[in-house]
């Protein structure tokens, strides 16, 4: 045995009693936490035996998870409670008096149809269900993203460039909304490829691109607060909840 | 190799390990000091909107997010949460996240005691506030709330009858409540905003991830009367609400770790600079 070897021994015996001392303190749930941030968190060292296990774990638990979720959240009470309520009745007892719904067979079919798509020569009965799906999706989508996301839009674009309020100019709100009026109007000009950008057209695209690096740049700087607010979150777990080092 | 080279190439372990540290300690230090925190306008018209409202009005609460993102939208459930026990107004809540129903129920039955305790008025289930669970398929919830309540939420979390919940007397759809906050996570805030805000033109109000805030201020002012970003949209309003607690409290973190990583920027694009201006100069 190298030297190398017995220090990796000796340091993962220590890690080993160190974490059955924390199970004795803590518990088993606190300290399996405990370990399998840490597990993750060296990822960023570099990829080892440790993060794959806590990977593969969350992915396992995630899909076993969804999936008892869909199944008894969804299908027992939508469905199967009320197609024929009875047969849910002894695990949901509050469904077994409600009447029955013929109409369910209807999703009760599609969603067998769209089951066939894992036969190779009955796939193509799967296109049905998908096709109502997608026109009943497209046709929701459509009228409603029209109204959130292009007219309102407009409406909150056109404001007034000469704000007054009770207390008459008001000098902030009318930057603000100069600011916001350029701003769309340089990010549509930079958009628009029909004319080439040059002179003025192109003074506005250059502006555009402008808007747009500085939009980036709150994005990130969002980003890195989201991201350090996760980091805080896991360190108060290890640092609070497990080793109890801050009060 | 020179040093502006190495610092152009800097092994990302070293910013790891170096921004660990520094969060690590401002963490340790968030009792001895703190940052001032300024309180914008977005936030405050969602504080201004609850503060607003009589006693016994209702809102639907909509935590639409897991534990993965517990760390960040908690905080800003919690100011909520108890902003609205403080004024007397009554909270239906929900969740459109699949992994999150346990998490939310646990929070909706912490900030309780602990409105209680603060507050020192009884917070009652059924009476000051409830929690009709989960229910898949954001956008038909969304549009069934909208006719009624009890078409996807017949019974609540712990399966008893709507009718029977003195909270719900006489809540049919989003016209008997006041408005509607969502503090989410995913994908449903571009649902509450489609099929909720444009079919239904409730006020609508979000408290969202730091990464997804920049998205929805383009919202603002039209589908959105307030919205939360982050941490520091969460530490504005307990600013406001005057219960500093754990946004206030990271806010030293969040700054250390901003400068931490500015920092950075800079010294990687000097040595990116210089170096690039060496190698043109030797060409």
């Amino acid at each position: 045995m190298t030297r190398r070897q017995l220090a990796t021994y000796i340091f993962f015996g220590v890690v080993v009693i160190l974490f059955a001392i924390s199970v004795a303190l803590k518990g088993f749930f606190v300290t399996f936490g405990a370990f399998l941030t840490l597990a993750i968190f060296s990822f960023l060292y570099d990829d080892n035996p440790y993060y794959k296990f806590a990977e593969h774990l969350f992915v396992g638990v995630s899909a076993a998870y969804w999936m008892c979720m869909g199944f008894w959240g969804t299908m027992v009470p939508n469905l199967f409670g009320r197609l024929y309520p009875p047969m849910v009745g002894p695990v949901i007892p509050a469904l077994k008096d409600n009447p029955s719904d013929p109409f369910m067979l209807i999703p009760l079919i599609l969603g067998i149809m769209l089951l066939m798509r894992l036969s190779s020569k009955a796939g193509w009965i799967s296109r049905w269900a998908l096709a109502f799906v997608v026109g009943t999706t497209a046709g929701l989508n459509l009228v409603r993203y029209l109204r959130s996301d292009f007219i309102q839009q407009i409406s909150s674009t056109a404001m007034p460039l000469y704000v007054t309020n009770s207390a008459g100019f008001s000098l902030g709100e009318t930057i603000s909304n100069i600011v916001i009026f350029i701003g769309v109007m340089c990010g549509l000009i930079y958009f628009f490829f029909s004319k080439e950008h040059k002179g003025a057209f192109g003074a506005g695209a250059r502006a555009g691109v402008i808007v747009l690096m500085i939009t980036f740049g709150a994005s990130f700087g969002y980003t890195v607060m989201a991201r350090i607010s996760l980091l805080v979150g896991r360190m108060q777990y290890l640092l609070d909840s497990w080793l109890g080092m801050i009060g | 190799m020179n040093i502006f080279v190495r610092m152009a190439n800097l092994d990302r372990r070293w910013i790891f390990v170096f921004l660990f540290l520094v969060v690590s300690l401002a963490y340790f230090l968030r009792n001895v000091t703190s940052v001032p925190v300024n309180t914008t306008k977005e936030v405050e018209s969602i504080y201004n909107f609850i503060e607003g409202l009589d006693p016994g009005d209702k809102i639907l609460l909509a935590l639409d997010y897991d534990p993965s993102s517990l760390a960040e939208l908690h905080p800003m459930s919690r100011a909520i949460l108890l902003h609205c026990y403080r004024q007397d107004v009554k909270v239906v809540g929900m969740t459109l996240s699949q992994y999150g129903a346990g998490m939310v129920e646990e929070v909706f039955r912490n900030v309780k005691s602990e409105a209680e305790r603060i507050y020192g008025k009884t917070v009652e289930y059924g009476e000051e506030y409830c929690f009709l669970g989960y229910r898949p398929y954001p956008a038909f919830v969304i549009l069934g709330m909208g006719e009624n309540f009890r078409i996807f939420f017949p019974r609540d979390y712990y399966d008893t009858p709507l009718d029977d919940l003195p909270i719900m007397h006489r809540v049919r759809n989003y016209d008997d409540l006041e408005c509607v906050v969502v503090i989410e996570s995913g994908t449903a805030a571009d649902m509450w905003l489609v099929y909720g805000s444009a079919r239904y033109n409730m006020p609508l109000a979000f408290g969202v991830t730091g990464v997804m805030a920049p998205d929805y201020y383009p919202y603002l002012g039209n589908a959105l009367f307030g919205l939360i970003g982050g941490w520091k949209g969460a530490a504005e309003y307990e600013k406001l609400l005057e219960q500093e607690h754990d946004a206030n409290r990271g806010m030293l973190a969040q700054v250390v770790a901003h400068l931490v990583i500015v920092l950075f920027i800079v010294i990687g694009n000097i040595g990116y600079f210089v170096s690039r201006k060496k190698t043109k100069i030797g060409d």
